[in-house]
């Protein structure tokens, strides 16, 4: 009974794949678009603050490193629900209209992971700050020369976190559907049922076998982003 | 150095493309939202057949919010949505009441259903709806029957607590007792769990069918009859006074579903799959006063005004096009 469910699933995901499902490709879609530019935007953010907090020594920087470093396990549903109650019209940002829209959940995922995206760089650099600076200044480099050098040899890491935060932030339910709601419209320009959400709703329906197969995109996206930042790394270390 | 500037330019870019996107889609497209109830939305008769033909109709797309009848109060008290789709009457009168909705129109009904396994360890089996739920308190506190709760604010839970009272049992105490197990989420898992521990439960007849049909579950509908049953939909739009929402596009709304168009849609939905309507339209009753179920919709899904019972009280009424059912109290 049960293995018919998965085997049906399994079978059910080549077939919409091989089919080309306008509609799972466009939540697929979705859910990578939304997903990317959540990481994007954490990065812009989260990459200067961790090289600057792997790097400086100032006083209330371990302060600041426990705080993201806490900050990294946040239940998604806290998170989920938090942002409802500042995105609602009656919250304090209702103005935004983000409620039940993509740049909603982009927002929402953003700050869920940029603690990943901080507490990893600045693990990373802190790895390799020591020796990579000590080498570049006693081979004549000056300080911003040996800092550069330093940010260069952590890239590796860096990389790792926009790769992790990625994965964490597509793999989320709690703030997609609290905040993103899975809105779905045939030919709306306004959707927002992204991978997780739409999965939850398929079991809640008792659409099993779907339900599996969107799951198989789902790790499979995520398998996908892993190797290939894999390889990239690889190389990246060998250069 | 240059080319993370570069990097950074183009990220900030991209990013604001799709921000401008989605604002300037905002500002294109006219979008209601209405928070409903899950039980509506998860047999796929909003999304599935009212969405597409209010679309075509008016142009206007609608984004419907799946949660319990209580969480989609809350959603519309938050300002989140234009109009709330839902079925639990006590509920609705307090929503109004507050000042937050107005405009009430009832617009589809059908029946919950007391399922269980098929040995049927407690004999209800044709009884009608309190006898049975005196029955299953029996056998369950003889340990050898279970009742599965959802104990979730939702329009269902709100009829249980109702049927509960009906049998003579307190709700708030009955629900510590060990032979009933509450579960705290939608009617989906409710009816499997409830299958998984062989329990009785109370269901919605859309989901409980469509679990049925996909052999999900092996419950069985064991009472089906009895007026306390009744399950009456109603939609409520939120008061213009309150938030600046589309108010005249939800009374729009209101009115489609109402038409006779809305209601030809609501009643052939689901006929194909599951060899009856999941849902009846409401208008055609009233109107024909077709008896029995004019009597236990005027009891169970209209509201007290005066010395007329109505579908939406006059203090109630803002403004609009829209009529309302009527009628004299005997």
């Amino acid at each position: 009974m049960t293995w018919e469910y998965v085997l049906k699933g399994i079978e059910g995901a080549f077939e919409m794949i091989a089919s080309l499902d306008v509609e799972v490709a466009d939540i697929a879609l979705r859910s990578i678009k939304v997903s990317g530019i959540a990481t994007l935007m954490a990065a812009i953010i989260g990459i200067p603050t961790g090289v600057a907090l792997g790097i400086s020594t100032f006083r209330g920087r371990n302060v600041l490193r426990s705080f993201f470093n806490g900050m990294l396990g946040t239940p998604t549903v806290v998170m989920g629900l938090i942002l409802y109650l500042i995105l609602a019209p009656a919250g304090p940002l209702g103005s935004l209209k983000l409620l039940y829209t993509e740049m909603g959940i982009s927002f929402g995922q953003m700050l869920l992971i940029l603690p990943i995206v901080v507490s990893f760089t600045a693990s990373s650099i802190e790895s390799v700050e020591r020796e990579i600076r000590e080498l570049a200044l006693t081979l004549g480099a000056s300080r911003a020369e040996a800092t550069l050098k330093v940010i260069r040899e952590a890239s590796a890491g860096v990389l790792l976190a926009v790769i992790a935060a990625f994965n964490r932030a597509i793999a989320e339910l709690g703030i997609a559907l609290m905040v993103g709601g899975n809105i779905f419209v045939r030919g709306g320009a306004l959707n927002t049922r992204v991978l997780t959400t739409s999965i939850q709703m398929y079991v809640a329906r008792g659409d099993i076998d779907i339900a599996i197969a969107l799951g198989m995109i789902l790790l499979g996206i995520v398998f996908v982003i892993t190797t290939v930042s894999n390889f990239l790394q690889s190389r990246w270390v060998l250069k | 150095m240059k080319r993370v500037l570069v990097a950074i330019l183009l990220i900030v870019f991209v990013i604001s493309i799709a921000w401008v996107l989605q604002v300037q889609h905002q500002n294109q497209t006219r979008v209601l939202t209405i928070s409903t109830t899950t039980s509506l939305y998860d047999t796929g008769l909003l999304e599935e057949a009212i969405a597409p033909a209010f679309k075509e109709k008016y142009g206007i797309e609608l984004h419907f919010i799946p949660k319990g009848t209580g969480a989609a109060i809350q959603d519309a008290k938050n300002g989140a949505s234009d109009a709330i789709m839902v079925h639990a009457r006590s509920k609705e009168v307090k929503f109004m009441e507050e000042g937050y909705g107005v405009n009430r129109k009832i617009f589809a009904y059908n029946f919950f259903v007391i399922v269980g396994p098929p040995e049927d360890p407690a004999e209800i089996k044709g009884l009608s709806p309190v006898e049975a739920l005196k029955k299953i308190a029996e056998a369950g506190r003889s340990g050898k029957a279970i009742w599965v709760s959802r104990d979730d604010g939702s329009g269902t839970n709100t009829k249980e607590k109702a049927l509960w009272k009906m049998a003579g049992f307190d709700y708030a105490e009955i629900k510590e007792e060990n032979w009933f197990r509450r579960t705290g989420t939608g009617m989906g898992a409710t009816l499997n769990y409830a299958n998984n521990v062989g329990g009785y439960t109370l269901s919605d007849t859309g989901t409980y069918l469509k679990f049925r049909k996909d052999g999900l579950i092996s419950l069985e509908a064991l009472v089906d009859k009895g007026e306390e049953l009744i399950n009456i939909y109603a939609i409520i739009i939120v008061n213009p006074e309150k938030f600046q929402k589309d108010f005249e596009g939800a009374i729009l709304l209101a009115k489609w579903l109402t038409s006779r168009e809305g209601q030809k849609i609501i009643g052939q939905f689901g006929v194909d799959q599951y060899d009856k309507p999941l849902f009846f339209p409401i208008v055609s009753v009233l109107e024909k006063k077709e008896e029995p179920i004019y009597d236990w919709i005027l009891r169970y899904g209209l509201i007290e005004d005066g010395d007329k019972l109505t579908e939406c009280p006059q203090r109630y009424r803002y403004q609009s096009s829209l009529t309302f059912f009527e009628v004299n109290q005997t």
